[in-house]
């Protein structure tokens, strides 16, 4: 008998078709997860190179951080503060622009296009545009109004950063919402408005229903990015005033990279990484319950 | 099919990858090597400084065919130590780097060559030309560990024109922080124009205020570095100064608000006398010491050293072109941008033959006699770390209604740990 046989050209023929995408998975995300947990586990002095064992006292470190719990409150007060704001201004404007009239492609185009802008040049510009006299209060100033000084306070500064990063984010929903409203059967809106449904309950009955996995995708991705969102942290407010907005990324590259201490970054990286595989799992787990499959 | 075991052995070969790469790398000692190419890092990326530098590189590897290249690498100062540490800890150490506040930690680490040896055998060097209190932030143990090619005074800029404009004037033979307070709060409320500006303080850098609050005779800790001294009598009431400025008298900008005085958009501001090539010519300026605090005259230094890395490739080299960027002719051509740390070059008249910007008369004043008995900004081990906590701490300080004793006692708490480790 052969040793290739079908079965076994099959298989391999599989793995060929994978390895591209293993390769990658193994290289940039096992070794790196691989390289932070046995930097976890270490004290190292990274001016000398000296590696020295230390076991669980990271992780010990983590319970006894007093910092700790005002940045899990500023990484939970930012990851869904743009959440909510980002889906359902993503959604507003995809309702709005799934219409035919004059002009539609251009304001699609002005919502999309800060996406594409890069994000350090992005958050400087609206760096500038928040200070104390800067652009946004100097408008404000033109109608009678004395704005406040935006980055120095910090509620202010916690709705400036989620607000800058909607509003550089919100096309990648947008586009998402409208392809997907795009896919609603014109049938079902012509039945409801026969049977005397109002726009309200059109909306909650059949479109929400009908584009629900595409909200998933949305409130994954969107979760998964405020977590990550670091510049605009670092630009716009280097995690101040005090810790009001020093979010759970910024914290890990100031401890790891600022202060040198790659082995409690490393363990608050792992800590983010957690959260952002329960976030993710739950959600996944909750579909069943909320995202509406057609068959 | 079953890809497990492909996840299980990436990882192994993740911790195995990463074991070997977590041996000690010290760099390679290569005496008597050959093409050898050397990497300097630095925070300018100014033409003329560069160009300085890179000729000093030609000509020394004209006399040294083992170097094949000198490179001034450029890092955003911002970033600059970040940098370097990642390069370090990535195996990529420069040869030598500039540095400021990283210099205890890598001192302390042993990261650094010691150079006195090396210095003091380098014939016409001079190390005895060296000043004491120069080299005193460089040295541990009575052993040079960096070069402090940069020893440049904090100085007080004055925007006559702005000064004419708001009807003030000044006696800088006797001026003091609280006339600096009044002129500037006065220009502010004529011209709209900023006050005084404590440059790249930006109410983030609060190591710079150490130009103000050595006026009343305050420091940020003791002199052996193990006490926080924020909450002492003498710092209350510097910041007590500097809470008015901002929120009462209005004489220096608030948070929040930019105004650079190279741009004509302030009175007053203390800078390095080496930012005066920033000076354009569109106003006319003067430049003074700093002004007297309630404590007396007094002087601050800025400074920046460069060292030989010792996990750097080529230590022998690195050190011998040290030697030579360093000598007397090349200290002497480095000064037009960077005091130099040599008594033979510290005369108002050396400084300013290649100066453009400043006169002799300025550079004695501001400079020369301003080195003996200057203190540095505030330095120590865990800069980056101190610095982000006392920030943190800081900030609940630049509100109007502040409890400015207790916001300093915050910045003990924060930092004191630290300075105890």
């Amino acid at each position: 008998m052969s040793f290739w046989t079908t079965r076994r050209r099959d298989v391999l023929t599989g793995y060929l078709f994978i390895a591209p995408q293993l390769a990658g998975v193994a290289l940039f995300v096992l070794l790196p997860v691989g390289m932070a947990i046995w930097y976890s586990l270490n004290d190292w002095n990274i001016f000398t190179g000296r590696q020295t064992f230390v076991g669980g006292d990271n992780y010990a470190a983590l319970t006894s951080d007093p910092q700790l719990p005002r940045v899990l409150l500023a990484t939970a007060v930012f990851s869904g503060g743009v959440v909510i704001v980002n889906i359902t201004l993503g959604l507003l404007i995809a309702v709005l622009l799934n219409r035919r009239f004059r002009g539609v492609t251009l304001f699609r185009t002005l919502f999309f296009s800060p996406v594409v802008v890069s994000v350090v040049a992005w958050t400087l510009v609206w760096g500038f545009l928040l200070q104390d006299n800067g652009g946004i209060n100097g408008l404000l100033g033109t109608v009678g109004i004395t704005g406040p000084n935006w980055l120095q306070h910090g509620g202010t500064a916690m709705a400036s950063v989620i607000i800058t990063q909607v509003i550089r984010s919100v096309g990648i929903n947008m586009v998402l919402f409208l392809a997907a409203l795009q896919g609603v059967p014109g049938e079902l809106y012509e039945a409801a408005r026969i049977d005397g449904a109002s726009s309200r309950a059109i909306f909650a009955r059949i479109t929400l229903p009908l584009i629900s996995p595409t909200l998933l995708l949305a409130v994954i991705v969107t979760v998964v990015g405020a977590l990550q969102s670091f510049a605009q942290i670092a630009v716009l407010t280097e995690g101040g005033p005090e810790l009001s907005t020093t979010v759970l990324v910024y914290y890990v590259y100031q401890q790891a990279f600022e202060f040198n201490d790659i082995g409690y970054g490393s363990t608050l990286a792992l800590l983010l990484l957690s959260f952002v595989m329960i976030l993710t799992l739950v959600q996944w787990q909750l579909r069943r319950k909320w995202v509406f499959y057609e068959q | 099919m079953n890809i497990k075991p492909f996840g299980a052995l990436a990882l192994a070969t993740t911790l195995a990858l990463t074991a070997a790469c977590g041996s000690s790398s010290t760099g390679s000692e290569t005496g008597n090597a050959t093409d050898v190419a050397l990497r300097m890092t630095v925070w300018t990326s100014n033409d003329a400084q560069l160009k300085l530098l890179n000729s000093i590189g030609d000509a020394y590897r004209a006399d040294h065919p083992e170097v094949t290249s000198i490179t001034f690498e450029s890092l955003p100062f911002a970033d600059y130590n970040t940098t370097l540490t990642t390069q370090i800890a990535g195996g990529n150490a420069p040869d030598l780097a500039w540095m400021g506040d990283l210099s205890k930690d890598l001192i302390a680490a042993d990261a650094l060559v010691g150079l006195t040896d090396k210095l003091k055998a380098t014939e016409g060097w001079g190390y005895d030309d060296l000043v004491d209190s120069a080299t005193a932030e460089f040295s541990r143990d009575g052993t040079l560990y960096a070069y402090p090619f940069s020893n440049s005074p904090f100085a007080l800029y004055v925007n006559t024109d702005l000064l004419a404009a708001a009807g003030q004037k000044i006696d800088p033979a006797t001026l003091t922080w609280d006339q600096v307070a009044a002129a500037g709060a006065a220009v502010h409320a004529k011209t709209g124009k900023a006050g005084f500006v404590i440059r790249d303080f930006d109410y983030k850098s609060w190591n710079t205020l150490a130009t103000v609050w050595t006026g009343w005779g305050a420091a940020a800790w003791s002199p052996d570095g193990k006490t926080c001294t924020f909450g002492s009598p003498q710092m209350r009431q510097a910041f007590t100064f500097l809470h008015d400025a901002a929120f009462t008298t209005k004489a220096m900008p608030g948070p929040g608000t930019t105004a650079d005085f190279f741009a004509g958009d302030a009175a007053f501001t203390i800078a390095q006398v080496s930012r005066a090539s920033l000076l354009t010519g569109s106003f006319k300026f003067g430049l003074y010491p700093l002004p007297a605090g309630p404590a007396g005259r007094y002087a601050v230094l800025g400074q920046a050293g460069v060292g030989v890395l010792a996990s750097g490739k080529h230590k022998d080299q690195a050190t011998d072109f040290l030697a030579y960027l360093t000598n007397p002719a090349n200290a002497e051509k480095l000064a037009q941008f960077f005091p130099p740390p040599r008594k033979s070059l510290l005369t108002g008249a050396k400084l300013a033959a290649n100066n453009k910007v400043l006169n002799a008369a300025q550079l004695q004043a501001a400079v020369v006699d301003q080195l003996p008995g200057a203190v540095t900004l505030p330095n120590h081990t865990s800069p980056a770390e101190i610095a982000q906590k006392g920030k943190t701490a800081l900030d609940a300080m630049w509100k109007a209604d502040a409890d400015i004793p207790a916001v300093l006692d915050s910045v003990c708490a924060a930092i004191q740990p630290i300075l105890s480790k």
